[in-house]
């Protein structure tokens, strides 16, 4: 029993996640914000707890940031009135969101997110398959969504269920064969192994750069956001197939579709982007101080807090695809293209062996 | 008229103009709101709305110039009124006496009841006396159903002054200038 490394396991996992879980309630109130700057008007800017004014400067300026505006949130989602509709099967009811919620927080378990405190390595654990693990339990999140939908007992979740489990599975192929390339050049699925390659070579998506469009798009299907969204969208079906959930269970749905874009964030950092590392000052290799290490964890947040900004950004640009648009670019045109990726790829590699 | 429909260049069948166009507005957009404060938002309440002059806010009584009260308890209002918001108790042959020169009743109590009053204005349209007017208060609270049951002092108090209308010799002066009219005035 190494006893070392259970405690320090844990210790891991109870920090990540708290920390996965506090940037989720921090990305609904970037998104809010950002949301609000691109629409020339101003978010969240008034929630404050009773003390807050009385902090000097620092107080009033948070309060119009809005950064208390989660804790109230948070606190509505446990107050508000639990509603179970007539007519639904309890046991799929209840066990949807908690479905939905679950593999998102599992697929952080595999991204690292630094290199190293001390002698910890700075991931949960440094699977040798990672990403095959990682597109194992991306596919278990469509379980979550059909049983949603389906328990709901109700029209419009019930299409939103179906539209978005198709439009998942069909983008999660596109996916996966976008990041084929990708393990050829590197030769190997372990993620700390691809980091270690972009440290010396430089970072993955000068070599790949298709691949990283296709990942992103097929990204932003696989979380439904925009311009994805369809199955949530509000002037399409209501609510989708969160409809009918109230209070806790639509905060588990709500926490699963934005851990399931840090998730996917956290994946493109470490695929395509270098992960933890930058090119200069010497942070390419393995921290050997307890600073360095730091700083490398700090990186790989703001590089991930980047992508977010991203994922909110492009939510507003663009209109949303129609289901058959979303489905033909999924298939007809994203397949052939990661084909032809790969067989790009492995022929340029086998011209230079 | 034929509008042309130029086939599109490669590039603009990928979309890339477009994002690119999408992500220069978007941008210009959030830099602005976030760096320059050009914000669309009103921040109520610290910065208020200006009401327009012929708005139709809570009905409240006035008095005249003179300070005078107007009301003579006719019941027009209370009949109008189509959620029956208010309520008048006349004061009955027995009653207390106008407390005006010039006046023959008042009411002996006027209550508007705010959270059935619809702010249509057709009180104010059939006064003949001038005497109950929509003013500029538009958020009124109260911290219980009965708090929200306006009588007649606080209508008076909340009310003010509106002297000087003389609505109906400016509608007969109207009648007048018309070619036709059915009643000979």
């Amino acid at each position: 029993m190494n006893w070392n490394f259970i405690i320090f396991s844990i210790i891991k996992i109870a920090i990540v996640i708290g920390v996965v879980q506090g940037m989720v309630a921090y990305a609904v109130l970037a998104e809010r914000k950002i949301s609000a700057w691109i629409q020339d008007r101003v978010g969240p800017n008034r929630c404050a707890p009773p003390f807050a004014k009385y902090i000097p400067v620092v107080g009033p300026a948070l309060t119009r940031l809005g950064i208390f505006q989660p804790l109230a949130d948070g606190l509505k989602f446990m107050l508000k009135e639990d509603f179970t509709p007539a007519g639904v099967r309890k046991v799929y009811f209840w066990l949807a969101p908690a479905i939905a919620v679950i593999p998102s927080m599992l697929v952080v378990a595999v991204i690292p997110f630094g290199s190293q405190l001390g002698q910890q390595k700075m991931v949960i654990s440094d699977l040798n398959v990672g990403i095959l693990y990682t597109f194992g339990i991306v596919s278990l999140g469509v379980y979550g969504i059909v049983l949603a939908g389906y328990a709901a007992n109700s029209k419009y979740p019930f299409l939103g269920g179906i539209r978005s489990s198709a439009q998942m599975i069909s983008y999660e192929i596109s996916m996966g064969m976008a990041v084929i390339p990708v393990l050829l050049i590197v030769g190997s699925l372990n993620l700390s192994h691809i980091i270690g390659w972009q440290a010396q070579h430089g970072w993955m998506v000068l070599y790949s750069p298709v691949s990283f469009i296709i990942f992103l798009i097929a990204s932003f299907a696989e979380t439904n956001r925009l311009p994805f969204d369809l199955p949530e969208a509000e002037t399409e079906l209501v609510g989708g197939y969160h409809t009918e959930y109230s209070s806790m269970k639509f905060a588990l749905f709500f926490l699963g579709e934005y851990s399931n874009m840090i998730a996917s964030a956290g994946m493109m950092v470490t695929l395509f982007f270098g992960g933890w590392t930058l090119p200069f000052w010497g942070l390419n290799h393995p921290a050997a101080t307890l600073g360095a290490g730091l700083a490398h964890i700090l990186i790989f947040l703001v590089k991930m807090l980047l992508f977010m900004v991203l994922f909110i950004w492009v939510r507003w640009m663009f209109p949303r695809f129609r289901y058959d648009q979303l489905m033909d670019l999924g298939w007809r045109r994203f397949v052939p293209l990661a084909l032809a990726n790969i067989l790009v790829t492995a022929v340029v590699l086998w011209m230079k062996s | 008229m034929i509008v042309s429909r130029k086939p599109l260049t490669i590039w603009e069948r990928l979309y890339l103009p477009a994002l690119a166009g999408g992500f220069k507005v978007t941008a210009r957009h959030l830099f602005r709101s976030l760096f320059r404060g050009k914000t669309v938002t009103m921040e109520y309440p610290e910065q208020k709305w200006a009401v327009p002059p012929d708005y139709r806010g809570a009905p409240y009584l006035v008095r005249d110039q003179d300070g005078n009260t107007k009301c003579v308890s006719c019941q027009l209002c209370e009949f109008v009124c189509p959620p029956k918001a208010i309520k008048i108790i006349p004061p009955g042959p027995a009653g207390p006496l106008a407390d005006r020169p010039n006046a023959e009743k008042m009411p002996r109590e006027f209550e508007i009841n705010m959270l059935r009053c619809i702010y249509c204005g057709f009180c104010q349209e059939v006064c003949p006396e001038e005497a109950i007017f929509l003013l500029k208060d538009y958020s009124l609270t109260g911290q219980s159903r009965d708090e929200m049951i306006y009588n007649k002092e606080k209508l008076l108090a909340l009310g003010g002054e509106q002297g000087g209308i003389q609505k109906w010799k400016h509608k007969l002066e109207e009648a007048k200038e018309q070619d036709t009219f059915p009643v000979k005035v």
